[in-house]
């Protein structure tokens, strides 16, 4: 009964969010055009007319840019929001339903910006990925990680002053391991070795999430009541 | 309370411990090695100063949990001043590590995955007392910097431990390279390894404890203030 309660809030909430998104469409816009734009600037300020980047550098701009992309993304899922509206969700709803459908809809738009970004960024800068669905895998496995450590962060950071700064300075070191990770992965997906190679990193890449995800149910509770 | 031996033993014997490291650790006989030759005795420093480290941050991180139960202000007195603690032999641990490099690998600091996963550590605990000095009500600071530091160390701490296993590290026991106790053959770097790792943790608790009354009293004497005005 109560299983199917909390699914049912949580899909609840998902769904608000998916519309208040559509009907909204600055959000998501706003996020494409900042995707472009900073893809657009590493194409320019790289001068890339015929030649292409090399490997590490196409890797790391890549992965960097998507790190700001989550971070400016997820940030409005808290930070963003109107102290009242927050006080409203948490009168109707149960926290672990709050933080499950904001997860879940980070994931939702971080794949979403992701996808659209690798095919955006190989137009411009080249594509040179020889295994492409073990790179849109990695990129699966790094829209979710982003956004389940963002999603806690923003959380984190929505309660302090200077939001935006914090937002940064508290994510960047939690995130650092599993993008050294995201890049290691994606570069054997750009040279296109054997798949058996990344096994060890893509499950240590998971046990991150689930860390990440169940820490964050646990621990959002106590943060609800701060409020 | 006062200055009894009751209360004080265990800080003697820090000091103890300290006095033993800091002589014997210069004049036992050490296994003579290429490269490392007589820096090797930074071991009884660099290693058990980071061992230290890591104990004040589990210990910090145990009092974040204790604050989230019981919501006291006590135990998040605690949480901070440990992570304090953790820095400062954070950045002992460096600067001892520092030396060591210059001497066996040549530079002051190389790229080494050891490296970077402690200045993660340190960039993690430093977010941790920016977070901390921008929110202004204590027990809202409490809760929302215990959250911070519980998600931080389950989310990052681990992986720093996992990380360079994986890849190759100049540190011994990485990438191929032997640990120390395959050097140690007699166990004569034990014998002052261990209490040294005591001694800088015992040290540690000391000088948290004395930051932790400090603060106790600060607060009393702001609450003080409070009824005056």
């Amino acid at each position: 009964m109560r299983e199917s309660n909390l699914i049912q809030e949580t899909w609840a909430l998902v769904k608000k969010e998916v519309l208040i998104e559509l009907r909204m469409k600055y959000a998501v816009s706003g996020m494409i055009l900042y995707l472009v734009s900073s893809i657009f600037l590493g194409y320019i300020t790289f001068s890339l007319g015929k030649a292409s980047l090399n490997v590490p550098t196409w890797n790391v701009l890549f992965w960097v840019i998507m790190l700001f992309v989550a971070t400016n993304s997820t940030a409005k899922s808290f930070v963003q929001e109107s102290k009242g509206l927050l006080l409203y969700y948490y009168s109707i709803a149960s926290p672990l339903s709050i933080i499950l459908s904001k997860i879940i809809f980070n994931c939702m738009l971080m794949l979403f910006l992701m996808v659209f970004g690798f095919v955006i960024y190989s137009l411009l800068l080249g594509n040179i990925v020889a295994d492409i669905p073990l790179f849109l895998l990695n990129l699966c496995v790094g829209a979710i990680g982003f956004s389940c450590t963002f999603t806690m962060i923003s959380s984190i950071a929505s309660k302090a002053s200077n939001s935006g700064t914090l937002m940064a300075i508290l994510g960047f070191p939690i995130i650092i391991p599993m993008l050294l990770l995201l890049i290691k992965i994606s570069k054997f997906a750009i040279e296109g070795l054997d798949r058996s190679t990344v096994y060890d990193e893509l499950t240590l890449l998971l046990a991150i999430i689930i860390i990440a995800i169940s820490t964050s149910i646990i621990l959002f509770p106590y943060l609800w009541r701060s409020n | 309370m006062g200055l009894t031996l009751q209360n004080n033993w265990w800080k003697i014997i820090g000091i103890l411990l300290i006095y033993y490291v800091l002589i014997f650790g210069l004049i036992i006989d050490v296994p003579r090695l290429d490269i490392l030759n007589e820096t090797i005795r930074n071991l009884f420093f660099h290693v058990a100063i980071w061992f230290a480290m890591f104990i004040m941050l589990i210990v910090s991180v145990i009092h974040a949990i204790k604050y989230l139960k019981t919501s006291s202000l006590k135990h998040d007195i605690i949480a901070s001043e440990f992570a304090t603690m953790g820095i400062v032999f954070g950045l002992m641990g460096i600067a001892t590590g520092s030396i060591w490099a210059r001497f066996t690998w040549g530079g002051w600091w190389v790229n080494d995955p050891k490296l970077n996963a402690t200045t993660i550590a340190l960039l993690i605990y430093l977010a941790y007392f920016v977070l901390r000095s921008s929110i202004e009500d204590s027990h809202q600071k409490g809760r929302i910097s215990s959250v911070y530091n519980i998600f931080a160390f389950a989310a990052a701490i681990p992986l720093i431990f996992i990380l360079p296993r994986l890849t190759d590290s100049l540190h011994p026991g990485n990438g191929g390279n032997p640990g120390f106790s395959a050097y140690d053959l007699d166990s004569d770097l034990r014998k002052v390894f261990y209490p040294a790792v005591i001694g800088w943790t015992l040290l540690g608790v000391w000088l948290a404890t004395l930051r932790i009354r400090i603060k106790n009293l600060s607060v009393k004497a702001e609450e003080f203030h409070q009824i005056d005005s």
